[in-house]
């Protein structure tokens, strides 16, 4: 998406120096409480709408996933799950997207300077003229969420609509939401709005509804609230305690200043090499003795 | 003329041609691969189009420079079977360093430094290679979980660092003893360069000698 706030930016991949980050925003959530949800997608078609994309028609396999996957496209996903609870049968769908991770994996795997930058109210955006299309931050992303387009190798996701956030707007899907499943507004205040609806839950009977804001990636800027906040996991998959891969961590972390360093250090150890012990040249004697070998055999 | 008498073929144009088409690749894949690997040097990305054209270049690079290396191993694993003589060579390697050979056991085609150059480099070429094509999305990005393809990211990375390191190593040493290079550009060294570095080796050759 376009990089429209260009004075407030916490984070630019691939880049060792501070970039522009004068000015000081408030950071934001996108609170989805799946509770409320009633799986009616409304949110799906707004994304496609506002970012103007198109998906592909698909077929149906049975399950109301549709499509079966998020895509370059399909930016958001409704993710539908049926289990039992204590013999009572309950529909859990959550609406899947990137969840804006305050400590990104995706920014630190990336290797192209810009592709992949944070705004200081905390929204993670793809700037896809400088995205080279290796994957890395598929790599880096603790919860599989972008998406590589087969049409021209760029990385897909959702941007929380920081061009309407730029202009004070609420992202698409919030605007769209018939329940209000969805609410958009400064982190503190999308966290006391959970606590309130938390609070209600616990009241009806759900003793482990809580706040999916999950510390190891720095709490997000996407947040859930969930009526059973202690296995996240039988929502499709959502990951208990995410955090950017150790794998993630050494490949991206201390070791590549350290290896370069290691680099540099072997180059300039074989000068010093040279300028202390000079040339290994091959003297007079050796060509005679050589000479003499040869002349000896042929004798 | 004596001095005529007095050179050694090293190299068949075919084992120079190969050698050559190698060395450039890996320096573009160096230096294509070093572009990605930290910030610091993305700038190396535009001496091959830009960082979309280094993504896509540096993986095709790899694998017609795989299968040149494999050339070189066809041609030259023999020659750099270990001996107990290349175990005597390496526990002395500081008179080496110091340009003293005298005081360690004469080599034959090639010292026991360069053997292990050439090991490490095949070990290295087959980490890379396997790391790298798990790597190649464009090509491969379906058949591997992430958390492989992370894996895949660490090994590759770790590998091309050791891999530039021994070709730094390979590079100095051909500097540095001086009369070696023409080996691998004319194809020939003088029986002095022979016998000052390889006299097991020159041996050999002026047996065969008709
Ligand atoms: C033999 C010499 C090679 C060297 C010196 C080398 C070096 C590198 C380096 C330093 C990186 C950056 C890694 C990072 O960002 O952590 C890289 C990336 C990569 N390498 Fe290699 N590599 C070599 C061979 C290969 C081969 C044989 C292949 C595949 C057939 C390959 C495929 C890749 C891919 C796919 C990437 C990621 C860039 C992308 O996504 O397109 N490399 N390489
Ligand atoms: S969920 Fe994935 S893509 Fe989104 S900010 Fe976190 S790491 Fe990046």
């Amino acid at each position: 998406m376009a990089n429209l706030q260009s004075l407030d930016i916490r984070r630019r991949s691939a880049t060792t120096t501070t970039p522009p980050s004068q000015r000081e925003t408030v950071p934001i959530a996108k609170l989805i409480d799946v509770s409320r949800c009633i799986g009616c997608k409304a949110c799906q078609s707004a994304c496609l709408e506002w970012n103007d994309l198109r998906e592909e028609i698909g077929v149906n396999v049975g399950v109301y996933d549709n499509p079966h996957d998020l895509t370059e496209n399909t930016w958001t996903l409704m993710r539908f799950t049926e289990i039992d609870v204590d013999g009572r049968f309950e529909w859990l769908i959550r609406k899947d997207g990137c969840m804006h991770c305050d400590d990104p994996g995706c920014l630190k795997a990336c290797p192209a300077p810009g592709a992949i930058v944070q705004y200081k109210n905390g929204i993670v955006d793809f700037v896809s003229e400088n995205c080279i299309g290796c994957g890395y931050c598929v790599k880096g992303c603790p919860f599989n969420i972008p998406r590589i387009s087969a049409k021209d190798q760029k990385a897909y996701k959702c941007t929380l609509c920081s061009d309407r956030v730029a202009v004070g707007q609420a992202p698409a899907c919030a605007k769209v939401c018939p329940t209000q499943a969805i609410s958009f507004g400064t982190k503190s205040d999308m966290v006391a709005w959970a606590d309130h609806r938390i609070a209600d839950l616990k009241e009806r009977g759900y003793k482990n509804a809580g706040l999916y804001n999950p510390a190891g990636v720095g709490g997000t800027h996407v947040m859930y609230v969930l009526k059973h906040l202690d296995k996240p996991e039988i929502y499709a998959g959502l990951p208990k305690d995410p955090k950017i891969s150790p794998l993630v961590e050494l490949w991206k972390g201390i070791t590549k200043p350290i290896l370069l360093a290691g680099v540099g250090l072997a180059a300039l150890a074989t000068f010093f090499h040279y300028v202390t012990h000079g040339p290994n040249e091959v003297q007079t004697e050796d060509e005679e003795a050589a000479e003499k070998m040869r002349r000896d055999k042929a004798a | 003329m004596a001095e005529h008498n007095n050179i050694l073929d090293r190299y068949t144009p075919g084992a120079r041609l190969n050698h050559w088409i190698n060395a450039i690749l890996m320096i573009c894949l160096a230096l294509s691969g070093m572009s990605l690997f930290h910030p610091s040097l993305y700038f190396l990305s535009d001496l091959f189009g830009g960082g979309v054209w280094t993504r896509i270049i540096h993986p095709w690079m790899g694998v017609v420079a795989m299968l040149s290396f494999l050339g070189l191993v066809i041609r030259f694993w023999r020659f750099n079977l270990w001996t107990k003589d290349d175990s005597a060579w390496m526990k002395n390697i500081n008179h080496v360093m110091s340009g003293d050979e005298a005081k360690v056991p004469e080599a034959g085609k090639y010292n026991a430094g360069q053997k292990l150059v050439f090991w490490s480099l095949c070990v290295l070429t087959i980490l890379l290679l396997t790391s790298g094509l798990a790597l190649w999305d464009s090509q491969f990005g379906h058949l591997l979980t992430i958390e492989q393809k992370r894996l895949a990211a660490v090994v590759h990375a770790l590998s091309a660092v050791a891999l530039i390191a021994v070709v730094i190593t390979h590079i100095y040493a051909a500097i540095w003893i001086r009369g070696t290079i023409r080996g691998m550009t004319r194809g020939s060294v003088t029986g002095g360069w022979a016998w000052r570095h390889h006299r097991k080796w020159l041996r050999e050759e002026v047996g065969k000698a008709k």
